[in-house]
């Protein structure tokens, strides 16, 4: 189908969007970024927003910078710059697998970091990165400027703290330690789809044991989050099947899986299981 | 509510004056109103890949990105990669192994494969596999695209 007619509005810098968002966005107002879930949306009709703003024109949004310990990722940063070599360190190369799990490459080229963000399907690998690495989304409007935790911005599925006149300037991930080890796996029944589930650890060693592990699960529950059950299992071990085995049983344990017409709770379970473990021993 | 804008598409280095209401897809825009009906649209949600096009040499799905965005943006369709009487590598490669059976996917897989391999000549097969698990091809003729697409990149290499 066709998306349904809405009034277009094409601001320059940040003050112009919020400005306009915050008298459009209560009357049924919304961003357009990368687009390649919204627009869909909209062409079944489910969304039928009256006016879209485009914040693809304004460049200080653009930008992906990491410095001071953080990454900043703007507002308009495509999947697809987390593909090249350009991000350092441990965070970098966890980036980069996690992304080419995102969709497809056409759909990489246009499709945001913080729209993924923002959007908080429970499927989405950012949203499981944010829960990992306890990001931190900050939200623009005319009232200020807000700080969001990941663990209290993700409400339930498709719900985040954002109110209506709020833009999602930019996410902010605090980086690993050069010498973190990490692991992403993800399970979908064809390439590119939505997953079922997915799991993404990360964990140091000191003395030969686990230190500051975490692991986070995605696409289980509404929403992704860290499961502390698991990391307690990880902390203090080797690293090897025996903590690998009990972690993964104990994030399966801690977790409460959503059902759908094609995967039951239990099924969720067992996945949550065996990708622990998976992302556990591919962890480098 | 019904606006209208008007805008000048740049397809294929020729200039399209048109007037668009901003719900209309680029994918539409390109058919509709450009008259350049090489780019397919199929599924019309960004799962098929059938209207991908070069937008600044960067596949999109043209069905995912509305006609008021491109504005000043080169945008790349099928009918572009004939130079003269002289098809392209890649077109040549679709004929040469049987890339295609109905043809409806093909100028979508035509512009991934060309805007993949622009950017990067060196693909490796894994990766090439990778990226054309983008589009869909109901005849289901993947194992020709994929030495078609093989092909094509020597010979994009060797021409180079």
């Amino acid at each position: 189908m066709k998306p349904a007619s809405f009034s277009y509005h094409v601001p320059t810098s940040v003050d112009e969007a919020v400005a306009l968002l915050a008298e459009l966005g209560p009357q049924d107002g919304r961003i357009l970024a990368g687009g390649q879930s919204l627009v869909p949306t909209m062409a079944f009709r489910m969304a039928r927003p009256t006016h879209l703003i485009d914040i693809n024109g304004i460049a200080e949004l653009a930008r992906l910078t990491a410095g001071g310990g953080i990454v900043t990722v703007g507002a308009c940063v495509r999947h697809a710059a987390f593909d090249s070599g350009t991000l350092p360190g441990a965070t970098g190369a966890l980036l980069r697998k996690v992304v080419q799990n995102i969709a497809h490459y056409p759909i990489r080229t246009r499709g945001t970091f913080c729209g993924s963000v923002a959007n908080a399907d429970p499927a989405s690998e950012w949203c499981c990165v944010m829960a990992a690495l306890d990001g931190v989304a900050v939200l623009r409007s005319q009232r200020g400027t807000r700080r969001v935790p990941a663990a209290e911005f993700y409400q339930g599925v498709m719900a985040t703290a954002l109110d209506e006149d709020e833009l999602l300037v930019a996410a902010e991930l605090p980086m690993l330690a050069d010498d973190t080890r990490t692991g992403f796996v993800e399970f979908s029944r064809r390439k590119g789809d939505f997953a079922i589930a997915m799991a993404l650890v990360a964990y140091r060693l000191e003395g030969g044991v686990i230190v500051e592990p975490r692991v986070a699960i995605g696409g289980a529950e509404p929403h992704a989050r860290r499961i502390a059950e698991a990391e307690d299992v990880l902390s203090g071990q080797a690293p090897g099947a025996a903590a690998f085995v009990a972690a993964a049983e104990a994030a399966s344990a801690a977790v409460d899986p959503m059902e759908d017409i094609n995967n039951t709770a239990a099924y969720r379970r067992g996945l949550v299981r065996t990708l622990t473990q998976r992302a556990l021993e591919s962890a480098e | 509510m019904t606006e209208r804008r008007e805008i000048t598409l740049t397809i294929n280095g020729t200039a399209h004056k048109v007037t668009v209401e901003p719900r209309r897809t680029l994918a539409d825009v390109i058919r509709d109103d450009c008259g350049q009906t090489g780019t397919h649209i199929g599924c019309e949600h960004g799962v098929c890949g059938a209207c991908t096009v070069l937008v600044d040499n960067e596949p999109v799905r043209s069905c995912l990105m509305f006609a008021v965005q491109a504005e000043g943006r080169s945008i790349r369709t099928v009918e572009g990669l004939q130079q003269g009487e002289q098809l392209h590598p890649m077109q040549e490669a679709f004929m040469r192994h049987h890339a295609l059976q109905c043809g409806f996917c093909t100028p979508g897989f035509l512009m991934l494969a060309v805007g993949a391999l622009e950017k990067r000549p060196d693909l490796n097969d894994e990766e090439l596999v990778d990226i054309l698990s983008s589009n869909l091809c109901r005849c289901t003729g993947y194992e020709n695209i994929i030495k078609a697409v093989r092909a094509a990149a020597a010979d994009m290499k060797a021409r180079a």
